[in-house]
């Protein structure tokens, strides 16, 4: 199944609801952090976009999630990176899909234990229903509505798709 | 008057092999085949398809009492040795007092009797509390019954100790059972020097240590004039000094334990401590030639070597753990493996198990001749049983076959006479 | 007879880590990739992940070692863990029930890990076999068999360094009888697929039958570290150096101390690695030491990913046996 979006287009409003964010907060120097993989390939599409100057931040939250006693470590490759001073740094923190809540609240810790950012923003491509956290986006590519037993997914990193898989009843 | 029928009579004395009535009377054979006279109302036990054949005899076990009865009881052992077909088992001195004056054996004596199962004779010690510095009473020892003496793994660190000891002992007419080992070369090790040793990074035993205590003790042994008995060889190179020493006239013989015909230093594996044995088990090169050594003659006696242990012995980290296995439930199914492997017949096997050792502890059994002590063992040489602690019946449980299905058991064991152990 | 290798859980992931011999190249390959995700987190402002927050590492330590201890230690830590240091008396537990008290003790006080080293070959095997099942053991050093995070540790370093294991030359060089680094090493470095490994040491200090794990032997140093690209240097212990293994620490070193004049005889570009502490002036010269082949300083740093990396691969297989 292949909903109907484009997402270049989307990026694109993104970038033009954060410009505006950031300008009315009058932040001069922020930096962009992606969580792998696929708020990665958005990040990196919007701080060029933005025409940010510090290196592109990468998270890989592996060590923050909250399932280890589940499901052990993950054996996935690419530490995280974030080749910037975090204090007093206003961040914008991208990820592809909002579902719930969980890995953004791993991400935000992990910048913790780099340092204190002055702030925060969360801009993701897509936010599903499903919260089990209270956490927002402050900007919103697309809203897709999903049920329960349907995820979604983007590949990439170009061209950019989303992929909805059903999952048989359990 | 008693009658074992249709068993298959093996007896290395006589070279007898064949199905035959076993005739018993008065605690002694009575008649091989035809019935002798008074047969009319004899007894019957039903052998057909059993080996029956002299019981075995051991030249040095540890039966753990006085003093180690957590281990082991007299009691204990004595019936798991007849339960193994063992009619007559050797007492090793390293008691709790150590058996080096006359009181203990009377202890030991008593137990065995009302225990009613396998015969027990006793080891005296070589030297005061096997302390390698001062001779035992070995007048005494030998008065109170002792067949032998010895220092057991205990090595007599002072050659000259060692010399006195041998000539001393040859005028007593007492046999000195060696555990051939230098002291300095044995020292800090736990298993046999080779690869295995050094893939564990244990501390080993070089075969040297063996070998060069052999020379050592046959020189002595011309020198002192003693008649004297090898125990527990495991490297190859011991066997053939000996061999040329008895060549001489040098009144010596020479017994493996069971367990380094079995096993070599391949199968402590990672750190199973049920392999860990004094002397250690060696490479397959040793093993062969020790099984050569008992085919050709050079060894004349398969050692049980039974040591049994509580569970703490070998709740440890190999190098902590105690040597030993508990050998007496599994000494016939290990021997028929060797015979089913090739090393050597049938017949060899039960003339090191029973009618050699005998003869080394100077007892009237381990032949089936009219008028000897009807200490006799049945065994089924075919059915299979499956090894669990509650399947031995000595109270050590140590033994590397646990799990492990084997074949062949004793069905019954009589001493004098006397049924001591029945399946 | 083989028994059952203990460290791998049917699915073959990490339950303990007790001894590199039987560990496929696969796992110790993704030891090292493990160990290079956690590496720059010691970089950061807080030097910690939260992945085994609220776990208890017990540090079991029959015999004293602070260096290990502590590289272990500040592992844990950085992975949140809370961490119990015992330093156990060698003589109370020379008897095997005082050991099994202790680790029912241990148990009791529910520790989910325990970081063994113990001064018998065999012991961190041995306690991997009585805990309970949902406790790690991880071998600290066993007498004279193994250390395993050691060699991971070396092979991370030199992985490092050289980028790839197939056309090294690697001499390791010292007491190899004594050394539980030595074997460790030879079994990575084997299975890794390094085709040169060498030992290079007096006989004394050679044991029998070595060359059956796969290395070439060599009594002189010159001949032993030719064309080497990597030498490691093990650390002569105090008592050897006068003994009957060994006539002196200056015959030693003049023999097969490690000089910058016998390491141009190496690979140009050739590391020097030592395990620590090192015997300045007996197995090494402080100008190599200190030089810049030398890699010691950072063998010491790998070392906290790299065991980062191994106890969570191993509480992660066990927190999962756990919940299944």
């Amino acid at each position: 199944m292949k909903p109907a979006f484009d997402i270049e287009l989307l990026i694109d409003d993104m970038a033009v609801h954060l410009r505006r964010m950031l300008d009315a907060a009058e932040i001069r120097e922020p930096a962009i952090v992606g969580i792998r993989t696929g708020g990665v390939w958005i990040a990196e599409r919007l701080r060029t976009m933005l025409q940010i100057a510090e290196p592109l931040g990468e998270l890989n939250i592996a060590f923050y999630r909250d399932d280890f006693s589940r499901i052990g470590i993950h054996p996935t490759v690419e530490p995280s990176s974030l080749p910037f001073d975090v204090d007093n740094r206003d961040l914008i923190l991208v990820d592809d899909i909002l579902y719930t809540g969980r890995t953004i609240r791993a991400a935000m810790n992990e910048i913790f234990d780099y340092g204190r950012p002055r702030s925060i923003r969360l801009a993701v491509l897509f936010d599903r229903s499903g919260r089990e956290l209270p956490i927002q986006a402050d900007v919103v590519g697309a809203h897709l509505s999903l049920k329960p037993r349907e995820h979604a997914k983007l590949t990439g990193p170009s061209p950019l798709n989303l992929e909805i898989h059903r999952t048989k009843s359990a | 008057m008693l009658r074992i029928r249709h068993g298959r009579l093996i007896d290395p004395a006589s070279g007898h092999d064949g199905v035959a009535d076993l005739w018993i009377d008065g605690g002694h054979i009575a008649a091989i085949g035809r019935a002798p006279k008074g047969a009319a109302n004899a007894r019957e036990i039903n052998a057909k398809g059993l080996v029956v054949c002299p019981g075995f005899a051991d030249p040095g076990s540890h039966l753990r009492e006085p003093g180690h009865e957590h281990k082991a009881t007299i009691a204990s052992e004595a019936r798991a040795a007849a339960a193994g077909g063992f009619t007559t088992v050797c007492c090793t001195p390293d008691t709790q007092p150590v058996l080096d004056n006359a009181s203990v054996i009377e202890h030991i004596t008593q137990r065995a009797v009302a225990a009613g199962a396998a015969q027990v004779v006793c080891l005296g010690a070589l030297t005061v509390g096997l302390g390698g510095e001062v001779l035992a009473e070995m007048h005494a020892l030998k008065a109170a019954g002792c067949v032998g003496v010895t220092n057991l793994g205990r090595a007599v660190k002072d050659t000259a100790v060692l010399m006195h000891a041998l000539a001393y002992a040859a005028s007593a007419e007492l046999t000195v059972f060696l555990h051939p080992e230098d002291y300095w070369l044995a020292r800090q090790g736990t298993m046999h020097e080779g690869a295995v040793s050094t893939r564990l990074g244990i501390p080993g035993i070089p075969a040297a240590a063996e070998v060069i205590a052999v020379h050592r003790d046959l020189t002595l042994l011309a020198e002192a004039g003693a008649r004297a008995h090898f125990c527990k060889l495991s490297a190859g190179d011991s066997i053939k000094p000996i061999a040329e020493a008895r060549k001489r006239g040098l009144p010596v013989t020479a017994d493996v334990g069971i367990g380094n015909l079995c096993f070599t230093a391949d199968d402590v594996g990672s750190f199973d401590a049920n392999y860990h044995v004094r002397p250690p088990l060696r490479d397959a090169r040793d093993r062969a030639a020790l099984r050569r050594g008992v085919r050709q003659g050079g060894i004349d006696i398969i050692g049980a070597y039974h040591e049994p242990h509580d569970a703490d012995a070998k709740a440890a980290p190999f190098g902590l753990t105690e040597p030993g296995v508990s050998t007496y439930d599994t000494f016939l199914s290990s021997l028929l493996q060797l015979v089913a492997d090739g090393a050597f017949d049938l017949p060899t096997a039960l003339a090191g198990a029973s009618l050699a050792p005998h003869r080394l502890l100077g007892q009237p059994g381990g032949t089936l001749d009219v008028g000897a002590p009807a200490d006799v063992c049945a065994f089924d040489p075919a059915v299979r049983w499956h090894v669990t602690p509650a399947a031995l019946k000595s109270a050590g449980k140590n033994t590397p076959y646990l799990g492990q299905t084997l074949t062949g058991r004793v069905m019954f064991t009589l001493v004098g006479g006397r049924l001591v152990h029945q399946l | 007879m083989a028994t059952p290798d203990i460290q791998l859980d049917a699915h073959g992931r990490l339950r303990h880590f007790l001894a590199i011999e039987g560990l496929p190249r696969a796992l110790l390959i993704q030891i090292l990739d493990q160990a290079e995700r956690f590496a720059p987190v010691g970089d950061r402002a807080v030097k910690k992940v939260p992945l085994l927050r609220g776990k208890t590492v017990a540090n079991l330590f029959f015999e004293p070692s602070t260096r290990t201890r502590t590289t272990f230690d500040l592992a844990a830590k950085r992975l949140s863990a809370d961490v119990l240091n015992l330093n156990i008396e060698a003589s109370s537990t020379k008897k095997g029930e005082s050991l099994a008290d202790t680790l029912r003790n241990l148990e009791a006080m529910q520790c989910d890990m325990f970081v063994v080293r113990h001064q018998v070959s065999g012991a961190a095997d041995y306690i991997a076999r009585q805990v309970a099942p949902h406790i790690s053991v991880i071998n600290g050093g066993d007498g004279r068999h193994e250390h395993p995070t050691q060699a991971m540790l070396d092979a991370f370093t030199i992985r490092r360094l050289k980028k790839s294991f197939d056309a090294l030359r690697i001499a390791i060089v010292g007491d190899v009888a004594h050394s539980r680094v030595a074997r460790s090493n030879i079994q990575a470095l084997r299975t890794l697929g390094v085709p040169d490994l060498r030992v290079v040491g007096p006989k004394t200090l050679i044991p029998p039958g070595i060359e059956a794990m796969g290395v070439t032997v060599h009594d002189d140093l010159d001949e032993g570290i030719s064309g080497a690209d990597v030498v490691i240097m093990l650390r002569l212990q105090q008592e050897r150096m006068q003994s009957a293994l060994l006539p002196s620490a200056h015959e030693y070193f003049r023999e097969y101390g490690l000089t910058a004049e016998r390491l141009r005889g190496a690979a140009k570009d050739a590391i020097v690695m030592h395990p620590g502490p090192i015997n300045r002036g007996v197995e090494i010269d402080s100008e190599v030491a200190d030089g810049t082949q030398s890699v010691i300083l950072q063998q010491v740093t790998y070392g906290i990913a790299v065991r980062m990396a191994v106890m969570s691969m191993a509480m992660g297989t066990q927190a999962q046996t756990g919940a299944a």
